[in-house]
C-alpha cells in the first residue's frame, strides 16, 4: 500500500513537470550533437548557432541539446528522445545521423527534422549544408601566393566526395596563382584524433611542404605550424588562438543565420521540407578575417570572396581537367553542376597522387 | 638524415602514451585484474594534468596532478571490482564511459587554454651530436620516465620477492590467499599503479604531445594500450617492442602517404596495428609456444574469513 502511495506521487510530481512546460507554450527546438560542446570545431560551432537562436527568439522557445552522441543505432534512440520530450523541430548535425533521422521521421510525420550534411529528405525532414569549396578555393590561391617552396601540405580525414572536392577546390585557387604548385596529401582516417592530426602535420612539414590545409577537426595541425614558424588554415572555427603567427585564415561555419530562418518558418506555420546548400552569398559559412600575409594577398583573397559571393566567380569553372588529362563534363553550363561537386570522386589535373581505394 | 632523425623524434612521442599506460595496465593484469577503463583513467589524468599545468604554470604539477587523478579513478574500480566483488569488464566499461564524461566535465573551464610544452632536455656537446644527438639527449622528461618506468616493472615482476607474490596473485589467488597473502590488498596497490600509469599517459598528451585540452583527446590510445598488454604476452620487453612497433608504422605510414606512394589510405592506417599483432603473436610463438596469461586473469576474489 504505502508503495501504491509513493508511486502515485511520483506519478503526480512528474505529471506537475510535464504540465509546467506545456503551460509555457513554446515551441520546444532540439538538436543532436556529434562531439562534446567544447571541441572547438564542427559541434562548437553548431552550439554557438544554437546560442545565437536562443538570444534572438528566446522569449519563443526553448531548446534542448544531446551532445557525444554517436553516429549509428544510438542516435535513433537519442532523437526518439527529443521528439517524446515535445520537441516538433529536430537538428541532427552530422552526417552519420542521416538514416537514423529519416527512420524517426517516418515515425513521427507531425515532428519536423533538420538534417545537416547528407543527401535523404522526406515530406518532414530537410537537409542543410555549406559549400565550402568556395572558401577552400580562395584559401588555394592564398596559399600557392605565400608558399615559398610551392608544396602545400594537405590533412585529410576521410576520402568522401566533400573532402575530395575541397582538395580539387583548393588546388584549382592555387593554379591560377603558381600553376606548378604541389600538393602532399596524408589521411589520417578519423575526424577527430588530436595527435594524429599533429603527427601528420609534422610529416608534411618534414617532408618539404611549408603549408598546412586541413580538413579535420582539432586544432593540433594548427598548433604544430604554429611552432614550426610555418603557416596554416584553420578549420570550422577560428584557430588563430593556437596558431597567432600561423593561421592564415579559416572557413567558419554559421549556422546561426539558417537555424534563426528555420526556427521563424516554423513558427509562422510555413515550415517546409527543402535542401539548403548555401555558400558565401546566404552566409552560411565565413571566412576568418586574412591574417599573417601582405597586404596584397589580402587583397587578391578579398576580391576572390567578393567574386564568388557576387556569382561573378565559380571555383569549378569549366573546363576542370582531371587528373588523367580528360576534360568534365560540363554539366552546369559555365561550371559543373551541383551534383558534380557533391559526387566528386577524382583528382583535378596538377595533383600528384591517387584517391586512396580508386 | 634530417628526415629519418624527425621521423624518430615523432615515433617516440607517439609510442610514449601507450608504452606508458600499457605498463600500468601489465602490472595490474599481472596481479590477476583486468581493468577495461584505461582511456577513461588517462582521459581524466589528461584533463586534471592540463588543468593544473594551466592554472600553476608548472608542467611537474600537472603531470602529478594528471598521477593523482588516475590513481582517484583506479580507486572507484578497486571500489567497485575488489570491494564490492563486482564484474570486472562491466566495472571497467563503465569506468571508460564515466571519465569520459567527468573530463568533459573538468575541462569546460579551460577548453582552448594553451600552455608551454614539457621543455626537452638539451645537454650542451650531447643534444648536437648529429642524429644520435636529439634522439639519445633530446626528449622531454616523460619518454626517459616511460623507459624508466618499464625497466623498474621488468625489475619487480621478475628480480624481487614482491614481483613474484603479485604474479603468484595473478595467477592462483587462492594458492597465494591460503599462503597468507593478503591478495585483495595486493591487487588494489596493482590496479592504483595500473592508475597513477594512465593517469600520466593521459596527462602527457596536454602537457607534452598536443599543448591543449579538448575533450575525447586521448581518442582511442587507452584501448590500444590495452591491447598492446595481451600481445606482448604481459611480458615487459615485448611490450617496448609493441608499443615502439606501433608508434614507428603509424608515423612511418603517415610519411608514406606523404611521398604518394599510392597504397590506399585506408590500408596504411590499419597497418600499425597489423603489424603489431603480427610482430608481437610471432614472438609470443617462437619463444613459449602459446599464451602467457596470467591464469586467474578476470576472476573475482572474495576471501572467506
Amino acid at each position: 500500500m504505502k508503495r501504491a502511495l509513493f508511486a502515485a506521487a511520483a506519478l503526480l510530481m512528474a505529471g506537475c513537470i510535464n504540465g509546467g512546460a506545456w503551460a509555457a507554450d513554446k515551441l520546444k527546438v532540439g538538436f543532436i550533437y556529434l562531439g562534446p560542446v567544447g571541441d572547438l570545431g564542427w559541434t562548437y560551432q553548431h552550439e554557438l548557432a544554437r546560442q545565437a537562436l536562443v538570444k534572438e527568439l528566446g522569449d519563443k522557445i526553448e531548446t534542448t541539446f544531446l551532445e557525444n552522441v554517436p553516429e549509428g543505432p544510438d542516435a535513433e534512440r537519442a532523437i526518439e528522445q527529443l521528439v517524446r520530450a515535445g520537441n516538433k523541430l529536430i537538428f541532427t548535425t552530422s552526417f552519420g545521423y542521416m538514416d537514423p533521422t529519416l527512420k524517426v521521421a517516418k515515425k513521427y510525420p507531425n515532428v519536423h527534422f533538420e538534417h545537416c550534411s547528407g543527401y535523404k529528405r522526406d515530406k518532414n525532414m530537410s537537409t542543410y549544408s555549406a559549400r565550402w569549396y568556395q572558401g577552400r578555393y580562395i584559401q588555394g590561391q592564398i596559399a600557392a601566393k605565400m608558399s615559398k617552396a610551392g608544396v602545400l601540405g594537405y590533412i585529410g580525414s576521410f576520402p568522401i566526395p566533400e573532402v575530395v572536392s575541397g582538395i580539387n577546390a583548393t588546388m584549382l585557387g592555387a593554379q591560377t596563382v603558381n600553376p606548378n604548385i604541389k600538393v602532399k596529401i596524408i589521411w589520417v582516417n578519423s575526424w577527430f584524433d588530436p595527435g594524429k592530426e599533429a603527427d601528420a602535420a609534422k610529416a608534411l612539414l618534414d617532408q618539404g611542404a611549408d603549408m598546412i590545409m586541413q580538413h579535420t577537426d582539432s586544432p593540433a595541425a594548427m598548433q604544430v605550424a604554429g611552432e614550426r614558424g610555418k603557416l596554416a588554415f584553420g578549420q570550422d572555427s577560428e584557430m588563430i588562438k593556437f596558431g597567432p603567427k600561423a593561421q592564415l585564415t579559416s572557413i567558419l561555419d554559421t549556422w546561426a543565420p539558417y537555424y534563426i530562418e528555420r526556427v521563424k518558418a516554423e513558427l509562422a506555420g510555413t515550415w517546409k521540407s527543402e535542401d539548403t546548400w548555401g555558400g558565401l552569398d546566404t552566409k552560411m559559412f565565413e571566412m576568418a578575417p586574412y591574417t599573417n600575409m601582405p597586404d596584397d594577398v589580402k587583397k587578391m583573397a578579398e576580391d576572390t570572396q567578393a567574386a564568388i559571393t557576387a556569382g561573378k566567380s565559380h571555383p569549378f569553372k569549366c573546363p576542370v581537367v582531371a587528373q588523367d588529362g580528360k576534360e568534365v563534363e560540363c554539366k552546369g553550363g559555365d561550371h559543373l553542376q551541383d551534383g558534380q561537386i557533391l559526387g566528386m570522386n577524382f583528382y583535378v589535373k596538377g595533383i600528384d597522387d591517387k584517391i586512396p581505394g580508386k | 638524415m634530417e628526415l629519418v632523425e624527425a621521423i624518430i623524434l615523432s615515433v617516440l612521442a607517439a609510442s610514449t602514451p601507450l608504452l606508458l599506460a600499457a605498463t600500468g595496465e601489465l602490472v595490474t593484469e599481472r596481479s590477476g585484474v583486468l581493468n577495461l577503463g584505461v582511456e577513461g583513467m588517462m582521459i581524466v589524468g589528461a584533463a586534471c594534468g592540463f588543468g593544473a599545468a594551466w592554472l600553476s604554470g608548472s608542467i611537474i604539477f600537472g603531470a602529478f596532478c594528471g598521477v593523482v587523478a588516475g590513481i582517484l579513478m583506479s580507486l572507484i574500480f578497486a571500489l567497485m571490482a575488489l570491494g564490492l566483488a563486482v564484474n570486472q569488464v562491466a566495472t571497467g566499461l563503465a569506468l571508460t564511459i564515466l571519465g569520459i564524461g567527468l573530463s568533459g566535465l573538468i575541462g569546460a573551464g579551460f577548453v582552448g587554454e594553451r600552455i608551454t610544452p614539457a621543455p626537452h632536455l638539451y645537454i650542451p656537446g650531447l643534444t648536437d651530436i648529429p642524429l644520435a644527438g636529439r634522439i639519445l639527449f633530446g626528449e622531454d622528461a616523460f619518454v626517459y620516465l616511460s623507459i624508466a618506468l618499464v625497466v623498474g616493472v621488468w625489475w619487480f615482476l621478475y628480480r624481487t620477492r614482491a614481483g613474484l607474490i603479485l604474479r603468484a596473485c595473478g595467477d592462483n589467488h587462492v594458492s597465494a590467499h591460503a599462503l597468507g597473502y593478503p591478495v585483495l590488498r595486493i591487487r588494489l596497490y596493482a590496479v592504483m599503479f595500473g592508475g597513477a600509469c594512465a593517469g600520466l599517459a593521459g596527462a602527457y598528451l596536454p602537457l607534452a604531445y598536443t599543448p591543449f585540452f579538448i575533450p575525447g583527446m586521448t581518442a582511442g590510445r587507452g584501448w590500444i594500450a590495452l591491447a598492446l598488454t595481451v600481445f606482448a604476452s604481459w611480458r615487459p620487453a615485448r611490450l617496448v617492442v609493441g608499443a615502439y612497433l606501433f608508434g614507428a608504422v603509424t608515423i612511418l605510414q603517415l610519411h608514406a602517404q606523404g611521398a604518394g606512394i599510392g597504397i590506399p589510405s585506408q590500408f596504411m592506417s590499419s597497418l600499425p596495428y597489423l603489424a603489431t599483432i603480427i610482430v608481437l603473436v610471432l614472438l609470443s610463438r617462437a619463444r613459449t609456444g602459446g599464451s602467457t596469461a596470467p591464469a586467474a586473469l578476470g576472476t573475482v576474489f572474495v576471501p572467506d574469513r
